[in-house]
């Protein structure tokens, strides 16, 4: 088995019986990035160079995951790397500061390899809205790797990565991990530092892992959850070790399994290779019963209402004054704002800020926005009556497997539908994860998700890893098909 | 939903962004769509329901008023795209 | 019809700044001047993934001026953004607040120009975040952006449209001008800016109960032109009403130089400032117990020094109204007295020459660069004689140039005062001796013709003889004669 195969913790194994150096993993994954890059292009910036700097910088550093290789998704600001959120707009922007998770991951003495393509401004399912390049699923080379952190997912899938960071708005992290067949984790709203996240939602963004397996998600969420004081929606709770949560054992444990996320809009092949996953389940000792969450339009409803209302307001900033692109083209200030702006964003970008500056303009604030708001609590009231009864639940992480590259783009409607599982998770602030539960006829991965309990990262961890330990799906990889 | 074209350029305007001609349209069409999707907001079973403004549930989260070190100017400055005596350039705005 | 049959209603939104050490939403220091953006970090400048984190302090002294003016406290607040795009505000929205202020419903008294009292109702009192400012570019005809200023924490206090003339919106800026300096949130320093007011103004003919179309005068920043600019408005706004015009609602500048208004926004820029609830900050809740902690730490306001000045010195009113019309003003009455306890001589000292050199010097009451230990001493040496007052009026004046103990100042500029009876004797013999008529006059029952004397013998020793010995010994020598 190849170096680049491994899991973190099987790499930390590895390196404690001194079969392999931290070199040797650097060398593997650099390799694997020389190899595979072409094919699946998740890369915006690649820090080879930094990146061995970083390792001998960090020789005498005692972390045991100093020198474990990582990823960043582009929004995440490092100092001194380019942080370009896939944006003309951004594409020479360099962050004279880091993100608070870079400052733990740094800490740490882990070594970043590179910065992951995604969705301009994480605006979109695809990755099909970066200005710069289309990253594919390396399970097949035509289809989309989700998004907006296909980069991330794709390049963790393709052993390019250990492991990447992600963020998740509207379902970021989770979908593309199920498209690309990986464990993806959004954590509950305000367990990580926003700080240095470039926002898209403010009330919705969190940055969360994309990891090859529970373990891994488990180990680097130890990394970068914790309160930030300069992020006052983070929260203040007491430190955890995550990986104590794998217990592999669920026995009498309640996953309500909304049914809702079973019908017609759910593909047939997703829907019944789910259905196994809860018969699993079952055979492992877990009660699982069918229950209702009937919120899931209404929350994507008020997800593009409050998402796009809130992209509008940040984006603001982008003016071509003090960073990010200016237009040539200006004889005076408004030809600064108006053209900087329409060059410098791309059509995605674009729409959701009209969407959003209308939905908050006078006259349409309480039809939508504050309707949106109202909305929000009803979701939060429809997953809490939910968790009186259920310690979990259970739905599609996708209601499709990945899709053709192209086949969505000019329909925005229609590639937002593809969020209903995702969103109202964003919506009520919970943590999901997604973990691969198998392929379909087409050989491409399905992904199911588990909703927690705010700030209950442990039981959803403890149910995905037990499943993972019982069945083989993760030994499933990637062929690059054409 | 109805929008109309004025209306649409108008949001735009705010926005800061231009529409060209052929765009307005497609997205006049995207916007329609996507607030018909939307508008099911207002058919949701919310009467009554508070506002979920962050679903952060703490409040008083606040700063010391403390002075930390100003950050380096040249670094503040260093994404500008033009800049002047520790400035940021841009075209003269009459009422400065 | 005239001016006469016209009401003027005025309405104030006063921007005060907080004299917090650091920023609203960051670290960055409040300080005024520096060189351009080395008071800013990423926040300041709205770099990408930065997030605000409110001072505490910012809450705390807004609080304190909503129970200074008798408004109510919200007890649920929030921050919103309030969008719109200029280079000196580089987020592209300013955090403030919207539909729940921290204060609201509040009042302060005031005078009008007959002298009775009238009540200014206060809307509301809410928080929000200082721009930038833009600077022009002399040689390259841009302009140029700083943003130190941006993220200096402000209250915005609104008004009622209360006012019915530009004396009553002078004395209401004066009246919050007072508080917000005696409970020591803002300096209020003017020329500075950190004290600013948008004015609006409309007219409508008397017994109409509808309100005029208003304009507004944004940031204006002295009471000299708050009066001239409201003055300007009245009268143009009556002109195009009696042309059969009709007043355009605007937002107006105000050119001190030209006397004249001038509309400020493009009629493109229609202002939408789409306002929601800011996700990046947390709500605000006020207890009872911590709203009742800052009320107990109110210090005392004008209108309760100003009575008792009046019980407790014997000042009249207006002696006493003067003195508390600036916190600086009384606290140097109060710390003067403290140390020689003359309340006459020591009001009579800042109202008159005091404040008259404050006037020459266009100077401020806090920017008195000397302190009660001096004028204490001054006083003191009048009253010990060491000093005539026409000699401390010098060390007055010198007191604003270059500060140093008055007994210092007398001792190097050798002005003590000739108190020695034979110095003295030898300048009253003199004067006798070239005043005959002088001596002729008083003896003839002129009690006019001892003053002369006096002054003459002043002159003689540059003002350094003892007056009252001076007196007393051209009574005893004229009486000898």
């Amino acid at each position: 088995m190849e170096i680049y195969e491994l899991t973190v913790h099987e790499l930390l194994e590895k390196l404690d019986k001194k079969e392999i150096t931290k070199q040797e993993i650097l060398a593997s994954y650099q390799n694997r990035i020389k190899e595979k890059e072409n094919d699946v292009q998740a890369f915006i910036t690649i820090t080879d160079a930094e990146a061995k700097e970083q390792l001998e910088k960090n020789e005498n550093n005692n972390s045991k995951l100093a020198g474990i290789p990582i990823g960043i998704k582009d929004n995440i600001c490092t100092k001194g790397i380019k942080t370009t959120c896939a944006s003309k707009m951004l594409e020479n922007f360099v962050a004279p500061y880091n993100a608070t998770v870079m400052d733990k991951i740094n800490n740490e003495g882990m070594v970043m390899l590179g910065k992951l393509n995604m969705d301009e401004f994480a605006m979109g399912s695809s990755t099909e809205h970066s200005y710069f390049k289309q990253t594919k699923n390396p399970w097949n080379l035509n289809k989309v790797p989700g998004g907006s952190s296909g980069g991330s997912a794709a390049a963790v899938a393709s052993g390019m990565l250990p492991w990447a960071l992600g963020s998740d708005t509207g379902g970021s992290i989770r979908q593309p991990a199920s498209y690309c067949g990986i464990v993806g984790l959004k954590p509950t709203y305000g367990l990580v530092s926003r700080y240095g996240l470039v926002a898209y939602a403010s009330s919705l963004d969190q940055i969360g892992t994309l990891t090859k397996d529970v373990k891994d998600a488990s180990m680097l969420l130890n990394v970068i959850a914790g309160h930030d004081e300069k992020d006052t929606t983070s929260a203040i709770k007491e430190k955890k070790d995550y990986t104590q949560a794998l217990k592999n054992d669920i026995k009498g444990l309640k996953i309500g399994v909304p049914k809702e996320y079973f019908d017609d809009g759910i593909d047939e092949e997703v829907r019944e290779s789910i259905k196994q996953a809860i018969e699993k389940y079952r055979e492992l000792g877990a009660i699982v019963e069918e229950c209702s969450l009937d919120i899931a339009e209404y929350a994507l409803g008020s997800y593009y209402v409050i998402a796009c209302a809130e992209a509008s307001s940040n984006l603001g900033r982008f003016d071509g004054i003090r960073y990010g692109y200016r237009t040539k083209n200006y004889e005076n200030l408004r030809d600064i704002y108006r053209n900087s702006r329409s060059e410098g964003f791309g059509a995605e970008v674009k729409r959701r800020i009209i969407l959003g500056t209308y939905v908050l303009s006078s006259g349409y604030y309480d039809a939508y926005y504050k309707k949106a708001q109202q909305v929000r609590t009803l979701v939060r009231n429809e997953y809490a009556k939910n968790f009186e009864k259920y310690d979990c639940l259970l739905t599609p992480t996708a209601p499709n497997v990945a899709f053709d590259i192209g086949s969505k783009v000019n329909n925005p409607l229609e590639m937002y539908l593809a969020d209903l599982c995702t969103v109202p998770v964003n919506i009520a602030g919970l943590p999901g994860i997604s973990i691969p539960c198998g392929l379909n006829s087409e050989g491409m991965p399905i992904g199911f998700q588990l909703i927690g309990k705010p700030f209950d990262e442990e039981t959803i961890l403890n149910v995905a890893y037990t499943y993972e330990q019982n069945t083989d799906f993760r030994k499933n990889k990637p062929e690059f098909r054409n | 939903m109805q929008v109309s074209k004025e209306e649409i350029i108008h949001i735009a305007k705010l926005a800061n962004i231009n529409l060209k001609q052929e765009e307005v349209d497609t997205y006049l069409g995207h916007l329609e769509e996507i607030l018909n999707y939307a508008n099911i907001v207002n058919k949701a079973p919310i009467d009554g329901l508070s506002e979920t403004i962050g679903v952060n549930e703490a409040y008083n989260v606040f700063r010391k008023d403390e002075i930390k070190e100003s950050f380096p100017r040249e670094e503040l400055l260093q994404n500008a795209p033009e800049k002047q005596e520790g400035m940021f350039k841009i075209p003269k705005v009459i009422n400065a | 019809m005239s001016r006469e049959d016209y009401e003027v209603v005025i309405g104030l939104e006063v921007h005060a700044e907080l004299s917090t050490k650091t920023k609203i939403f960051c670290s960055c220091p409040t300080e005024f001047g520096g060189e351009p953006n080395t008071h800013c970090c990423p926040i300041c400048m709205a770099m990408p993934g930065t997030l605000p984190v409110l001072n505490e302090k910012v809450v705390e002294y807004a609080v304190r001026a909503g129970l200074a003016t008798g408004c109510e406290i919200e007890q649920n607040s929030k921050n919103d953004r309030k969008n719109y795009f200029y280079p000196d505000l580089p987020k592209a929205y300013q955090i403030s607040q919207f539909d729940r202020p921290l204060c609201k419903k509040g009042s302060v008294e005031i005078e009008n120009e007959k002298g009775e009292k009238v009540t200014i109702g206060i809307t509301r009192i809410h928080i929000e975040e200082d721009a930038g400012k833009l600077n022009h570019d002399e040689f390259g005809g841009g302009s140029l952006v700083d943003l130190n200023r941006a993220g200096v924490p402000l209250i915005e206090i609104v008004s009622e449209p209360d006012m019915r003339s530009s004396v009553e919106a002078e004395n209401y800026l004066r009246k919050l001008k007072s508080i917000l300096e005696y409970i020591e949130v803002s300096d209020c320093k003017m020329q500075e800016g950190s004290l600013r007011a948008d004015v609006n103004v409309s007219v409508r003919k008397k017994g109409e109960t509808k309100l005029g179309t208003r304009t507004e005068m944004k940031n204006m920043n002295s009471f000299r032109s708050i009066v001239r600019g409201i003055e300007y408005e009245i009268d143009r706004q009556i002109d195009v009403i009696e042309d059969g015009g009709k007043v355009e609602q605007e937002t107006l500048r105000w050119d001190d130089v030209s006397g004249k208004t001038f509309s400020m926004r493009d009629k493109e820029d229609a202002q939408d400032y789409r306002y929601f609830p800011d996700p990046d900050l947390v709500a605000i809740r006020l207890s009872d117990d911590y709203i009742e902690n800052i009320r107990k730490t109110l210090p005392e306001l004008p209108e309760s020094r100003r009575e008792r000045y009046i019980k407790d010195y014997n000042l009249s009113q207006r002696e006493a109204n003067l003195l508390t019309a600036s916190k600086y003003l009384s606290n140097l009455f109060e710390n003067t007295l403290a140390i020689c306890n003359n309340p006459k001589a020591t009001c009579n000292w800042i109202l008159s020459d005091i404040s008259r050199i404050l006037n020459e010097k266009e100077m401020e009451p806090n920017e008195i660069p000397f302190d009660e230990n001096h004028l204490a001493e001054l006083i003191t040496l009048i009253e010990k004689g060491t000093i005539s007052s026409a000699i401390a009026k010098k060390v007055l004046e010198e007191l604003f140039e270059n500060v140093n103990m008055p007994s210092k100042i007398i001792e190097q500029k050798g002005w003590v005062q000739i108190s020695d009876e034979g110095a003295i004797k030898e300048v009253v013999m003199q004067v006798l001796s070239e005043n005959a008529q002088s001596v002729a006059d008083f003896k003839a029952g002129k009690d006019r013709a001892l003053g002369f004397l006096v002054g003459q013998a002043m002159k003689q020793t540059k003002g350094k003889a003892n007056p009252q010995m001076l007196n007393k010994m051209f009574v005893e020598e004229m009486n000898k004669m």
